[in-house]
């Protein structure tokens, strides 16, 4: 087990050449998970816009013409 | 076009390729990862120490299958790319697109590894030897293609122009090699031979291959993870995106 | 009426390929020719910087031969980007590009004329100043004539690569520093058998097989960049 860490003397290259390794390919499979949940924050607001944006058209229409019913 | 067959025109729809990729990513990742821990088990343990180098040669079972990805995976995305822009295919583009930062993770790698190889073998940090010079310069290839793709605003042109990147790359690869080899002779540099003056070692030779198959099943799913992202990014108006954010929010 | 009848049955000659080349070239270096003191500027930063570096590394006349061919071969290679990225900047912005790709004169045509125009007007008269530059940094003066036929056959072929590049990143922000990004890994190949020329002339080797590399590469970018180039333009101005 010693010999493994210790890598005959050359641990200070090897084990620090296996960590960039794991840390690259970690953080390239972290990386899109992040992006995703952003994209999805930013669909469900545009959603939650477009929605508003319809349901006050609607209702400016229907008060539209409830007055013009009306005179 | 009766040469494409109906499933492969099917996964080319983004919602369909989206759950194919979702299904498909754990398959590979997971193998990706138990190979890599026999091909580990294999290089670091089991793998005696070489003669030349002790046990600093232990760095080739990452360095190299790193350096052979980055250079698979650049001919992934030029051809990718060549079908983005002759066909126009959503699906190609954003594949193409999604290769470039996983060919630039590879060959980041296969430099810094090469710099900690390096230096108790030669002395040096780094050393202009054919090889890593090459790799700094597809490194280059790669972040030009990325920087591309990042500067145009319409996600779709922006990937056909970056494509086109690709494919002169592409092109200027085994020049761009031979140049640097040819370079490297001119200067004598040291030309020390990473694997020693025989064949390697057949106790070296099986876990460096399982290696490489294992980055080549992580590249897979580590573009099927993208991919899906990409897809999400570039439709995102679509019905079957938002209809996404429904389920999430259900769930 | 009868008018329009003979409009409707004359044949429009047909624009001659020749003619609209002819025409492109003279748009091209009567631009050029008004806005002369625009040549001046590579030629002014190149002798810029091209002073920096006995400045910087000291005048020992032995330390600036070993170095100079190298250094005026990567000079020109600076001094050539800022006018390469503007390529085609104007004409994307006043139409004229939209023009050109509406033409019946086959694209890749149009383009490689507009590019060798452009090095003509540009990189051409850094190359006519290359014996002051010589000079300025001790230049063996036997080299002087190789390191001049290396640029004429590498200064073009970055042009035209320089171009397909230009075209992919016209429009786009921070364009100035994408295209160098781009552009150096492609130049690698060219900087080092052009400089494997130079420096086998100093040291008294036969120089002519690098420069017969550069002399092929050119005849394969002169075929092959003008398509490409054509290629990015249609993306270019694509909405």
């Amino acid at each position: 087990m010693h010999d493994f860490i210790v890598m005959g003397g050359y641990a200070a290259y090897v084990w620090p050449a296996y960590a960039v390794f794991f840390i690259v390919f970690a953080w390239d499979w972290i990386a899109p998970t992040l992006r995703r949940r952003q994209l999805l924050n930013e669909l469900r607001g545009r959603v939650a816009r477009e929605r508003l944006r319809r349901e006050r058209s609607q209702a400016s229409a229907q008060r539209e013409s409830a007055s013009g019913s009306m005179s | 076009m009766k040469i494409i067959p109906l499933w492969l025109h099917k996964l080319s729809s983004p919602p369909v390729f989206y759950r194919f990729a979702g299904t498909l990513r754990p398959w590979f990742l997971w193998s990706a990862l138990v190979l890599a821990a026999v091909g580990l088990y294999g290089g670091l343990v089991l793998a005696p120490a070489d003669y030349q180098q002790g046990d600093a040669y232990r760095i080739i079972f990452i360095h190299v299958p790193s350096a052979w990805m980055s250079l698979f995976i650049y001919i992934c995305m030029a051809v990718a790319g060549l079908i983005a822009m002759v066909w126009r295919i959503k699906l190609a583009e954003v594949i193409a697109m999604e290769c470039a930062p996983i060919g630039a993770a590879f060959t980041l790698v296969t430099l810094i590894t090469g710099s900690l190889w390096g230096k108790p073998m030669w002395g040096t940090w780094w050393t202009w030897d054919a090889r890593l010079t090459s790799e700094l310069v597809l490194l280059f290839l790669y972040l030009g293609v990325i920087g591309l793709f990042s500067a145009i605003e319409d996600r779709r042109r922006a990937a056909r122009a970056a494509s086109l990147l690709a494919l002169v790359g592409v092109v200027n690869l085994p020049i761009i090699h031979y140049s640097v080899v040819w370079w490297n002779t001119l200067h004598q540099g040291t030309t020390v031979r990473l694997l020693g003056p025989s064949k390697i070692a057949p106790d070296m030779l099986w876990p460096l291959l399982l290696m490489a198959l294992a980055t080549h099943l992580y590249f897979f799913a580590s573009l099927l993870n993208r991919a899906r992202v990409g897809l999400l990014a570039v439709e995102g108006g679509k019905e079957w995106a938002r209809a996404l954010i429904a389920e999430k929010a259900d769930a | 009426m009868a008018t329009l009848v003979q409009m409707q049955q004359a044949d429009l000659p047909a624009p001659d390929t020749f003619a609209a080349i002819r025409a492109l070239l003279r748009r091209e270096l009567l631009l050029a020719w008004r806005r002369r003191a625009d040549a001046l500027f590579p030629v002014l930063y190149a002798l810029i910087v091209v002073s920096l570096f006995p400045f910087a590394l000291g005048p020992d006349d032995a330390l600036l031969t070993r170095i100079s061919g190298g250094v005026l071969l990567v000079t020109v290679l600076l001094a050539m980007l800022p006018s390469l990225e503007s390529l085609f900047r104007g004409d994307l912005e006043d139409g004229s590009l939209e023009q050109m790709l509406l033409s019946p004169q086959p694209l890749p045509l149009l383009v490689l004329v507009r590019v060798l125009a452009h090095w003509a007007t540009t990189t051409l008269p850094l190359i006519i100043v290359m014996p002051l530059l010589a000079v300025l940094l001790r230049l063996p003066a036997q080299v002087l004539p190789v390191l001049i036929a290396a640029l004429l056959l590498a200064t073009p072929l970055l042009a035209l690569l320089g171009a397909i590049l230009s075209a992919l990143t016209a429009g786009t922000r921070r364009s100035a520093i994408l295209l160098a990004l781009m552009l150096l890994p492609l130049a690698v190949p060219v900087v080092i058998f052009a400089a494997g020329a130079v420096a086998a002339a100093q040291s008294g080797l036969p120089h002519l097989a690098p420069l017969l590399w550069l002399a092929a590469a050119l005849i394969l970018a002169l075929v092959l960049a003008p398509f490409a180039c054509a290629a990015a333009l249609r993306i270019a101005v694509e909405t």
